[in-house]
């Protein structure tokens, strides 16, 4: 009788990593995350370990350009979607512990230094919310500067920085903005006035003292000192398209889950089917690489040897693999139709990558850059593990 | 079901207001410009075109709008903003027929 109850146990706990992950199995987090089915307002969330979907959570709300950062234990995904919801999920329990509309069209999210604060920022109205991250409490609704139509500039880039800072641009004030949150029911704001025309997306670093803002208005990229913001906003890479014409672009491209390798920071150039090398000591550019098409997002593996890098339409079926010791194209992939994101796991032995017309997850061995699973995934964009909770800027 | 999906799209094409029916593409590039406006357009606009980056595609953000300026903009782009030029992926009649469908509300992408 016990021996067959013992067996039973067993047989449960092999019967797959569904079971396994569900709240009554103890398990840590650290190999969990999630990936977003935009079309369906739905998330997967996915064990790197296995490889494997445990579970599906279903409404989000529209998904279109969603992301998601973690509570700092790991369990909590905190989903920002387009229509303005705030969704945190558990995903141990796998369901949606709470969900909040906090705006009418959002774009992106940060979480404090301290995990205590998710902050959520909106194109509509042009602002950021600071939330208590236990219970999405609104602490307090932060109006942007206004651009040249008078209403609060959209805001991107939204980044956590250390001291309870939030860094983020707005696009149309063209304007970086330092969010003191330190006592987030009274934050101190300070707006940088021309900081380069229309700032698209911004990053922190990860060592957190720079604050770079990619400028879609113009050949340039906006930096901040966040050791010393007194000293105001400094404009590198300068005129980087050197007045050629640009290509018209067709998808703008992130910063966020950026790349800095062995000191060399890798950018997106804005209209060009080229990578920027910027040294981070002087932040002068240091070399070019060309690329398929237009790059989206570029990435490094988490050891910095090599650089990832997708393209905006019409090239999103192809995937580009940088040496960085060469700074040259060492691999073109072919992972499926239209590439929206790419994400490695912890340590970057492997990378995950969705492919939204193919309704799919793959995962390439970045070692052999083989192909090693397949996930299926209903139109799959964003795909966000857990370890970026203890990432800063992420 | 393919072909049932396709004749269900011919009718609805056929209903569109006039304007839209002369030059209307055939049913499988009708999929295809609708899947585009979506997702790549969507990219910007919104899944569902209720605004993002660039502003709502909806008919009620669009009604006011003089339509050929819309046309205008979605084939040339908009100088200065993000908006970029489509002419390599969209013809002009095709941006046409997509403005009337937009100015419907009718431009549901199959899945
Ligand atoms: C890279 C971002 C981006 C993409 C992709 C994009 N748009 Fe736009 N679009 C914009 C922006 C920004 C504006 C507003 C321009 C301005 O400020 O005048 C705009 C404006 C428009 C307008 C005019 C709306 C108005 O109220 O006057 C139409 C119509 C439009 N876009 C259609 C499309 C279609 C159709 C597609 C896909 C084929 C598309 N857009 C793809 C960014 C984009």
């Amino acid at each position: 009788m016990r021996r067959a109850s013992v067996r039973a146990a067993a047989a449960i706990a092999l019967a797959g990593a569904a079971v396994f992950a569900h709240a009554q199995a103890l398990r840590g987090t650290g190999d969990l995350g999630i990936v977003v089915e935009r079309a369906a307002g739905r998330v997967q969330v996915v064990d790197t370990t296995a490889r494997a979907s445990l579970a599906t959570i279903d409404g989000l709300g529209d998904l279109s350009h969603a992301s998601a950062v973690f509570s700092r234990d790991g369990r909590y995904a905190y989903v920002f979607g387009r229509d303005g919801g705030l969704t945190k999920v558990d995903l141990l329990a796998q369901r949606i512990e709470r969900r909040v509309i906090q705006a009418g069209n959002s774009i992106g999210g940060a979480i404090s230094q301290d995990g205590r604060v998710v902050a959520a920022q909106n194109y509509v109205p042009g602002g950021v919310k600071l939330f208590d991250a236990a219970t999405l409490e609104l602490l307090s609704d932060l109006r942007a500067p206004a651009g040249p139509d008078g209403k609060p500039s959209k805001v991107v880039g939204l980044a956590d920085a250390p001291g309870g800072r939030f860094v983020a641009a707005l696009f149309d004030a063209n304007a970086l903005w330092l969010i003191d949150a330190a006592d987030p029911r009274a934050p101190r704001t300070t707006a940088f006035a021309d900081a380069g025309r229309q700032p698209y997306d911004g990053l922190v670093t990860p060592d957190g003292r720079w604050y770079v803002a990619g400028l879609f208005g113009e050949d340039g990229v906006a930096l901040l000192d966040l050791w010393h913001p007194e000293r105001g906003v400094r404009r590198i890479l300068d005129r980087y398209g050197r007045g050629d014409e640009k290509l018209p672009v067709y998808k703008m491209p992130h910063l966020r889950g950026w790349a800095v390798a062995a000191g060399y920071a890798y950018l997106p150039a804005v209209g060009r089917h080229e990578v920027l090398v910027v040294d981070t000591r002087d932040w002068r550019e240091a070399a070019r690489v060309p690329v398929a098409g237009q790059p989206v997002f570029v990435i490094a593996r988490p050891d910095a040897r090599q650089v990832w890098v997708n393209f905006a339409f019409p090239d999103s079926g192809k995937v580009q693999v940088i040496d960085t010791e060469t700074r040259t194209v060492v691999r073109t992939l072919e992972p499926g139709r239209a590439v929206l994101h790419l994400e490695f796991t912890p340590r970057g032995e492997a990378v995950w990558i969705s492919a939204r017309d193919d309704h799919k997850v793959v995962v390439y061995d970045t070692a052999t850059l083989a192909p090693v699973a397949t996930l299926a995934a209903d139109s799959p964009s964003g795909i966000f593990f857990t370890a970026r909770a203890a990432r800063m800027g992420f | 079901m393919r072909p049932v999906a396709a004749l269900a799209l011919a009718v609805l094409a056929a209903a569109a207001p006039a304007g839209a029916a002369d030059g209307a593409p055939a049913p499988a590039r009708a999929r295809e410009i609708l899947a585009l406006l979506r997702q790549d357009c969507g990219a910007c606009h919104g899944i569902r075109l209720t605004g993002g980056l660039g502003p709502a595609l909806t008919p009620g953000a669009l009604r006011a709008k003089p339509s050929e300026g819309l046309v205008a903009t979605i084939v040339s782009g908009r100088a200065g903003t993000p908006m970029p030029p489509w002419r390599d992926f969209l013809s002009e009649s095709e941006a046409r027929w997509l403005v009337a469908r937009l100015l419907a509300g009718d431009a549901d992408a199959p899945r």
